[in-house]
């Protein structure tokens, strides 16, 4: 059963703040929505190959063709914040 | 030229009016544009309407008809606003986007726009496409043109409720678990979910990547077949692309002679109103009327698709909203000192809570000791329920269910218990994990409200289903007229839609 201390363990994990309320919240429907997926332990899928993908395509190549990149300016354009042509961001803590 | 009823006509009436000459192109648009003006205030299916754009470029469209004479020129359509438009705001439907610019634009809506398609706007939907009511947008609540107190569905609920109100001829939605065909189903349209790989998803906010795809919400099978053959295709940009092995054909079947439909057994066991039940059974007793053969099978792992998807999804969309930091684009806290907590506050003020919760079962899922438990063991579920199909597919030619086990609920009803709200996508959820292509076509009213038939295929058969549900179509005989009443007594509806994109002058289409 996954309780608060887990909640604020993956929560640290997905670099995601929660408020107290949410992390309470969140511990009950995370509970309630992994016992449903618990569901999957009934079956024994120990000799079941996985599946990642349902194409069977592998190994997508194409020709290595230099081709024009976004521009600087263009690329900075949506940045909350920039400096020396550059995106910024607060010191490391 | 007469008044357009844009609640009826359809894409195929509309090229043929435009090339008879009978209404132009400017025409055409604003003819949607007046109906956005009328309905808009009670739908809100737009996070954006791009009236100027629209109308410019519908007019340029008149004017260059020489140059720009092509199948879908003039022809206006709806986009949802997860796909990437140059010089026209990209929101999800999420704070933590509500004001980005993209600087390129999707492949299939490139397609679209170099066939001289007119984009009216850009809809709404479940913030990032996780959801089945449109009611986790972070902009507004989408209503059901036919009764405006339920949902359209999701996570295309703006798509499917512009269609069906007539605010616009058709629309580009996308489906990761259903959000093409519940929203089609609940909002009385037809919506395709093309096989993984048909449509290119360069360009759409990626969710879940091994499940995401683009398609058509359309007022008819035919006019779902015309969109479709204009956005798929091989693209260098997208690896995971695929050319089609045969051209999509529009479709002209009246019949079903041959035809082998399985229904399978499970996804009838449980959960299925018995408006939604009548109304399947009688549509199963047409394919037999026109000449094809229903048949009882069996997809013994369905109810392991559900959570096995709630594994595989969220531990694909943890991963892709890791992007979402404040750094490069989008929100950023006006609160932290340090990266760290940057990165912490502007995810925990930009996100809603829907996308939070999947982002912690995703992380959880993966995180050291758990990943076998839960993804692993879910990406063998993944396989085991791709062969039940592959096995039933020896079988039968088509598989058939209901898209939604209910009609439109009430708005409201299912937003305090996650679980109920995933239950909406029980009959869509393993096509996603299966990879196969899937349409939803209206098959009548239960309780005034819209019931959405299913047919399901094995990879690329996209024609053999065209051709199905065209012929289904036209016996179902179905009326699209939605009363945009509302059966609550308090007012409907938060929020009116923005302004004219705030963009640099000359964005989106030019």
């Amino acid at each position: 059963m996954i309780g608060e201390d887990d909640v604020r363990y993956v929560a640290r994990l997905a670099r995601l703040h929660l408020e107290q309320d949410e992390m309470q919240r969140m511990t009950g429907e995370l509970g309630k929505i992994l016992a449903h997926i618990d569901k999957m332990s009934e079956l024994d899928t120990d000799a079941v190959l996985p599946t990642a993908h349902v194409l069977d395509v592998v190994d997508v190549t194409r020709p290595d063709r230099v081709e024009e990149g976004l521009p600087r300016a263009e690329a900075l354009r949506n940045a909350p914040a920039v400096t020396d042509d550059s995106f910024r961001v607060p010191r490391m803590g | 030229m007469g008044s357009l009823d844009t609640l009826r006509l359809t894409a195929r009436e509309a090229k043929k009016l435009l090339v008879d000459g009978e209404v132009s192109a400017a025409e055409l648009t604003k003819a949607y544009l007046d109906q956005i003006a009328a309905v808009e205030d009670r739908v809100h299916a737009y996070i954006l309407v791009t009236a100027d754009n629209a109308a410019k470029y519908s007019t340029k469209v008149d004017r260059e008809m020489q140059a720009m004479r092509g199948p879908l020129a003039g022809l206006p359509i709806a986009v949802k606003d997860n796909m990437v438009t140059e010089g026209v705001t990209t929101t999800c439907a999420s704070r933590i986007l509500h004001n980005y610019m993209p600087v390129y634009t999707a492949t299939a809506v490139r397609q679209l726009w170099d066939d001289h398609v007119v984009m009216l706007g850009k809809t709404n939907l479940d913030e990032f496409a996780m959801g089945s009511s449109t009611e986790n947008s972070g902009v507004q609540t989408t209503r059901n043109p036919w009764d405006l107190a339920t949902v359209p569905g999701g996570s295309s609920g703006g798509s499917a409720a512009a269609v069906a109100a007539g605010e616009a001829l058709w629309a580009l939605g996308s489906d990761t678990g259903g959000s093409i065909r519940q929203p089609a189903a609940l909002c009385g349209i037809v919506g395709m979910k093309p096989t993984y790989g048909a449509v290119s998803r360069y360009g759409l906010v990626a969710f879940a990547s091994s499940l995401d795809q683009i398609g058509p919400l359309a007022r008819s099978v035919y006019d779902c077949a015309l969109l479709l053959q204009h956005i798929v295709g091989k693209d260098p940009r997208d690896a995971t692309s695929v050319a089609l092995p045969a051209p999509i054909e529009l479709p002209t079947a009246a019949r079903l002679d041959g035809v082998r439909v399985g229904i399978p057994r499970e996804y009838l066991a449980t959960g299925i109103e018995p408006g939604v039940r009548a109304r399947f059974d009688e549509t199963a007793a047409r394919v037999e009327e026109l000449g094809g053969r229903c048949l009882e099978v069996s997809l013994p792992h369905t109810e392991y698709a559900l959570p096995a998807y709630y594994i595989i999804a969220p531990a694909e969309a943890s991963a892709n909203l890791a992007r979402f930091d404040g750094v490069r684009y989008g929100h950023r806290t006006a609160d932290a000192d340090d990266l760290i907590t940057m990165y912490e506050r502007t995810r925990g003020e930009g996100f809603g809570p829907e996308v939070k919760r999947r982002i912690m079962i995703g992380t959880y899922a993966l995180s050291a000791g758990y990943y076998d438990a839960y993804y692993g063991r879910a990406q063998r579920v993944r396989t085991l329920v791709r062969r039940d199909f592959e096995s039933v597919f020896e079988e039968v030619d088509l598989v058939a269910s209901p898209t939604s086990p209910t009609v439109a609920f009430r708005a409201g009803s299912r937003t305090d218990d996650p679980l109920a709200m995933y239950m909406s996508d029980i009959c869509t959820i393993p096509v996603n994990l299966a990879g196969l292509p899937a349409i939803s076509i209206p098959c009548g009213l239960s309780d005034g409200l819209p019931v959405g038939f299913q047919l399901i295929g094995p990879a690329f058969s996209e024609n053999r289903i065209l051709g199905a549900a065209h012929a289904l179509e036209a016996a179902i005989g179905f009326e699209l007229a939605p009363s945009l009443r509302d059966s609550s007594a308090g007012p409907a509806g938060a929020g009116a839609p923005d302004g004219e994109a705030s963009g640099p002058a000359g964005g989106g289409q030019r």
